[in-house]
């Protein structure tokens, strides 16, 4: 009984359902479209676990997944809403980038400095919103967006700079410096026969361990967790609230960036101009979800939305439109979104049955 | 002088283009957030109704029957933002997000299953856009034309604006929304159906937002591309919070976000500058404006916060 | 007290019969029953969560009863929302104010039954309507003041004015007298003489004994959602009633200690500060607080206490003056500032300022002190420290339920949430403790419980400010009691011999009789 009732409480069961209940409203369009969920959920998997380099790149497509999920579940966990992962992630990629094409550094050196670069970047483009929060009481969901558009702009700009840009045309810059690139050794990218398997899943399961100690074990998130629940309560109790909101988007902002980073000196080794938001933050906010906004957690849904993504990017060889995998992701967060109605009912059903 | 007179007529004309969407789902987003629901989904409403609009535009030859359909597909997706924050009591900013990915998913998807795998839709005839107003009475490329000869929907959404705010301020309608953004207890307890009128509220912020998407599928351009809704639903948010939620102040701060996309159109034509510096303005205008005139914006009192009902 | 009665015993308007409702698990009314006739003021008394609040707002058709049965005029009806409820002539005036702040006096009135013209609301005959319903009671109000400007008082005229426009036969005013001054009961009681004149009746639900025996005609007690009987008034006296709503003899006297007090602790002086609307409201205080002391602050809501506490507290910035805490400067610090300093407070609202509620209650019980030794070193926390300090102070403090200390504030009851702030402050053992209606919402027992560590507080020989809107309170703990007025002191009596009637005088105004 005790089981039973833990299990109907617990988020991971309600993420469970979500997902399954996303997976068949995807199937209903597949339907309606034409097209065999069978057939497409099939390839989905198929071009997840078919191969064990499918595998390698699935770590690589959750890498900065997890990274802009553990900057937003690490806002969510502050009182802030970081809907601006989007645009730290962009200026990180941005930072790295510049850095990675135009400084000259030995390789371990190099790379640590773009990565830095990048958190910092992040970071500061979180904190200007911030300081607009905390100075002047504008809304930082408003900023954010704001600052997303800007930061995709600034981007697709810099692109466009004659010193960086590719030579001879194209829509990306140059390559970054091999010595900046985060790519695992020679030898053992032979082995997992994968050219752009990188650290960057390492970095991101650090990243994620080193925040869970921060937000459960220290004073530092004691104090966030603080301000971010009941900022008059934090204050009453001589706590800087400005200060600590300050801190969480700074971090939140700098995770963020780092994901940038490992996508750029990881994965793609440039930075191309954007048509659209590349949604990397919008996606973070969903890893965010689905994992409970537990640093653990978005490890988890990372790895999940990252196995989605790049299973999606193979759809297209059955004639499946690869947008099913918004579609199920976009009922996946709604679905969870009105988990609680479902756990109320769960536990009226549980009650009634009991008696 | 006449070199002045000819950019005037083209900034006016820019602006009309750029102003209706924008202004279309701001005014959907005052009703949904002075009701007291947060609604950041006005993005993927905007782009399902796009979506809708051209391909009803492509199918009925109408321009106008298409951008009524598209109206009532962004109705049905506020009817699903309603559904889950209204009576599933879910957050509205994480409801509002799920809707950012299913409108633009689903249309890309449904565009990709209708025309043979392609995200775009064919281009349409100019006959099954929505009409000019004075097609061939000015000659073309002239000031009068450029100011006058525009799509009918860029004036009749101004006369839109001033029904939102009669509606606002002078019916009964306009003061229960009010008053449930407000205080819906109190609303509650004087037999108002906090519940209905905030359905009403959202369903028609998506409804606007779906015209508003539409008017760029069937007057600025002649298809639906992915990227032809991109960023206009927050911009529209942005112009809601910087007017103060009402339909008055959304409409000018529209107006302002409009005229710095027709500046942007023209200096995108000249080539000096970079064109995407020139993208920047409407944001950082809306940061700079926020910082030296606005500050903090009365925010309706319930916005965002679950209301569950006594009984 | 000369009240004339107009009840009509003939006539029976409303009869709640076996009432019971269920939120869950939880029976807040248990076959409740109530009869009410035309043209009487019937009280309701019972005290905090002991089912009145329930028990009108299934009256008022805002919560369906889950067995039981209702009559109205002698039919029995059944209300899906509270518009049946106003429909059939039954209109609440709730305690906390329902009312749209940036609306209109008459827009508020009139929502929900505007009258219109054509497609427009017809304010000027909405307003023609509201000033001939304020001058037929006895009640002005200006009909174009928006309710954020306006009084608590005002707004509640607004609130009897909105039941009225709608027709009621049947007023029900919950806590109606909170946070008026005497001054403006007096007025309140006057306006339900009125109204049961013209044939209206009045339903009081109160824990204020004295109103009952000065105003109404009947009165239902209940106690722990259980009816316990229906007296007339003039066949009771006060302590009958208070007996019969505790189910027990009460002492409302608290037991104090004879103590000569010390040196000054505290020391405010001019003190000058803003509200939040930019407002000045505290006009140049003055307050001393000696050891060995509780003193009282008296004043009706709004008179800048808040505010005081806030200046106190490092929560708001004054614009002048000087506080000074055993000489030592404490003027306009931070919150953490003035805690060092040797300030500790309870707050008015503990869910605002008191506790994270999202916090188990051991995280809230070190809220000022999570950065020190033993509870954290080097910037992480020592969790087995923190439990052992809240399975100790849960203890001593009897907060329940038990083994509790992991689990959110937020799942405690009001009363014991209340008692794990008093654990924290009291455990804190500051030079001065500001306590802020530190009863409020509590039962009479966590009452005796919260009035027992404050006297032991001030028996240690510490400075205690008592800030309350009851009357009562200040009266029975304070050793002097200083009255707040318009943002200063206007008056100080010695706690032995306050009168109840000279403070509400001073507390609406008036100055001491010398």
């Amino acid at each position: 009984m005790n089981k039973k009732k833990s299990i109907l409480e617990s988020n991971v069961f309600y993420t469970l359902i979500a997902i399954a209940a996303g997976f068949a409203i995807g199937a209903v369009f597949l339907v309606i479209a034409g097209i065999s969920p069978a057939v497409a959920y099939g390839k989905l998997l198929s071009s997840v676990f078919g191969k064990p380099k499918y595998l390698v790149w699935t770590l690589i497509y959750a890498s900065p997944l997890i990274f802009t999920g553990l900057s937003v579940a690490f806002s969510f966990r502050t009182g802030v809403f970081n809907i601006g992962a989007e645009g730290q992630f962009v200026v990180g990629s941005l930072a790295a980038c510049v850095l990675g094409i135009t400084l000259k550094l030995p390789p371990v050196l190099h790379a640590l400095v773009c990565v830095f670069a990048a958190a910092a970047a992040g970071a500061v483009w979180s904190l200007v919103v911030g300081i607009l929060k905390v100075k002047r009481g504008i809304h930082e969901v408003l900023s954010f967006i704001m600052f997303n558009w800007i930061a995709f702009y600034l981007s697709n700009y810099v692109v466009n700079l004659e010193a960086i840009h590719k030579e001879g045309g194209g829509e990306a810059t140059k390559d970054v410096l091999e010595s900046a690139r985060l790519l695992f050794p020679e030898g053992l990218r032979g082995a997992l026969d994968c050219n752009a398997a990188n650290w960057g899943i390492v970095l991101a399961v650090l990243a994620a361990v080193l925040i869970y100690i921060i937000i459960e074990k220290t004073t530092l998130g004691y104090k966030l967790k603080a301000v971010g629940f009941n900022s008059n309560g934090a204050l009453y109790a001589g706590i800087n609230a400005d200060a600590s909101v300050l801190t969480a988007l700074g971090i939140s902002g700098a995770l963020a960036g780092l994901g940038g980073a490992v996508q750029i000196l990881g994965m793609s080794g440039r930075l191309s101009q954007f048509a659209g938001q590349e949604g990397f933050g919008f996606e973070g906010i969903t890893v965010a979800l689905i994992g409970s906004s537990s640093p653990v957690g978005c490890i988890f849904s990372g790895l999940f939305y990252g196995a989605m993504k790049y299973g999606g990017s193979k759809l297209s060889i059955v004639k499946a439109p690869s947008e099913v995998v918004d579609i199920i992701m976009g009922c996946v967060i709604l679905f969870i979104a009105i988990s609680q109605v479902f756990r109320i009912l769960f536990a009226r059903f549980g009650k009634k049955k009991e008696a | 002088m006449d070199v002045i007179i000819k950019n005037l007529g083209l900034l006016i004309n820019a602006t009309l283009i750029a102003t209706p969407p924008l202004l279309l789902a701001a005014l959907g987003s005052c009703f949904s957030e002075r009701s007291g629901v947060v609604n950041i989904g006005i993005e993927g409403m905007m782009t399902i109704g796009a979506f809708t609009g051209a391909v009803m535009g492509l199918t009925t030859g109408n321009g106008w029957i298409a951008f009524l359909c598209a109206g009532l597909a962004g109705a049905l997706f506020g009817a699903i933002h309603a559904l889950a924050c209204i009576s599933f009591h879910a957050d509205q900013t994480i409801a509002g997000t799920a809707i950012n990915f299913l409108g633009p998913g689903l249309a890309v998807f449904l565009c990709k299953a209708m025309y043979n795998n392609s995200s775009d839709t064919p281009a349409m005839d100019p006959s099954c856009k929505l009409p000019k107003l004075f097609e061939g009475v000015f000659p073309a490329g002239s000031f009068w034309s450029n100011v006058l000869n525009v799509y009918a929907v860029a004036y009749l959404v101004f006369v839109l604006a001033f029904v939102c705010w009669f509606v606002f301020y002078k019916t009964k309608f306009g003061a229960h929304l009010r008053a449930v953004g407000e205080h819906p207890e109190a609303c509650e307890s004087l037999g108002i159906d906090v519940y209905k009128v905030r359905y009403g509220c959202v369903i028609l912020s998506g409804f606007l937002a779906g015209l508003g998407g539409a008017f760029v599928t069937l007057a600025t351009i002649n298809q639906f591309r992915p990227s032809v809704i991109v960023g206009q639903g927050f911009i529209a948010i942005a112009a809601v919070i910087f007017g103060k939620f009402s339909p008055e102040g959304a409409t000018k701060a529209c107006l302002l976000f409009g005229l710095c996309s027709g500046i942007k159109t023209l200096a995108g034509q000249s080539n000096t500058v970079s064109p995407n510096l020139i993208s920047m303005i409407p944001y950082i205008v809306t940061i700079l404006a926020l910082v030296l005139f606005v500050g903090k914006a009365h925010t309706p009192a319930a916005n965002g916060k679950i209301f569950v009902k006594s009984r | 007290m000369g009240r004339v009665s107009h009840m009509d015993p003939g006539t029976v308007v409303i009869q709640m019969k076996d009432i019971v409702k269920k939120f869950g698990d939880f029976t807040a009314n248990d076959h409740i029953n109530l009869t009410v006739h035309k043209g009487e003021v019937h009280a309701i008394l019972g005290e905090n969560g002991a089912g009145k609040s329930t028990m009108m707002n299934v009256l008022c058709g805002l919560y369906k009863p889950t067995s039981g049965q209702i009559f109205i005029n002698g039919k029995e009806v059944q209300f899906s929302s509270p518009k049946d409820a106003i429909d059939i002539g039954i209109g609440m005036v709730h305690q906390h104010f329902m009312l749209i702040q940036p609306f209109t006096v008459t827009e508020n009135i009139i929502l929900g039954m505007e009258p219109v013209k054509g497609l427009v609301v017809d304010k000027e005959t909405a307003k023609k309507k509201v000033l001939e319903l304020s001058e037929r009671y006895g009640m002005k109000v200006d009909p174009d003041a928006k309710i954020e400007d306006i009084s608590v008082g005002m707004q509640q005229r607004v609130e009897i004015l909105k039941v009225l426009y709608r027709g009621a036969d049947t007023l029900i005013l919950d806590e109606p007298t909170a946070s008026l001054t005497p001054q403006e009961i007096e007025g309140l009681m006057e306006i339900i003489e009125n109204l049961t004149a013209d044939g209206k009746s009045v339903i009081l639900i109160t824990h204020k004994l004295k109103e009952i025996t000065a105003s109404s005609d009947q009165c239902t007690i209940i106690r722990q959602g259980k009816y316990i009987r229906t007296v007339k008034v003039d066949e009771v006296n006060e302590n009958d009633l208070a007996a019969m709503m505790v189910g027990r003899d009460v002492n409302f006297k608290v037991e104090k200690k004879e103590m000569t007090p010390g040196e000054t602790v505290l020391e405010v002086r001019d003190i000058h500060a803003k509200d939040y609307r930019d407002v000045e409201i505290l006009k140049g205080l003055n307050l001393q607080v000696r050891r060995g002391e509780i003193v009282g602050l008296a004043g009706v809501d709004g008179n800048g206490q808040t505010e005081l506490v806030e200046v106190l507290t490092g929560l708001r910035k004054a614009e002048s003056g000087t506080v000074t805490l055993l000489g030592k400067d404490v003027f306009n610090k931070s919150p953490k500032k003035t805690f060092e300093s040797g300030i500790s407070s309870i707050p008015a609202d503990r869910q605002k300022h008191g506790l994270i509620l999202e916090f188990s209650n051991e995280d809230n019980l070190i809220l000022q002190h999570f950065e020190e030794e033993p509870y954290s070193t080097g910037g992480f926390l020592n969790r087995k420290a923190i439990r052992e300090h809240a399975t100790e102070l849960m203890e001593k403090f009897d907060v329940r339920p038990r083994g509790s200390e992991g689990a959110p504030s937020g799942t405690l009851s009001g009363g014991n949430q209340q008692k794990v702030i008093i654990a924290r402050e009291v455990t804190n053992d500051r030079e001065l403790l500001i306590a802020v209606n530190p009863t409020r919402g509590l039962d009479v027992g966590a009452i005796e419980f919260v009035h027992k560590y404050l006297v032991e507080q001030r028996n240690k020989n510490r400075a205690v400010l008592l800030v309350s809107f009851e009357l009562d309170e200040i009266m029975s703990l304070s050793d002097r009691i200083e009255v707040i007025f318009d943002g200063q002191i206007t008056g100080s009596v010695s706690g032995k011999d306050a009168d109840e009637k000279e403070l509400g005088f001073m507390m609406a105004g008036g100055k001491k009789h010398e």
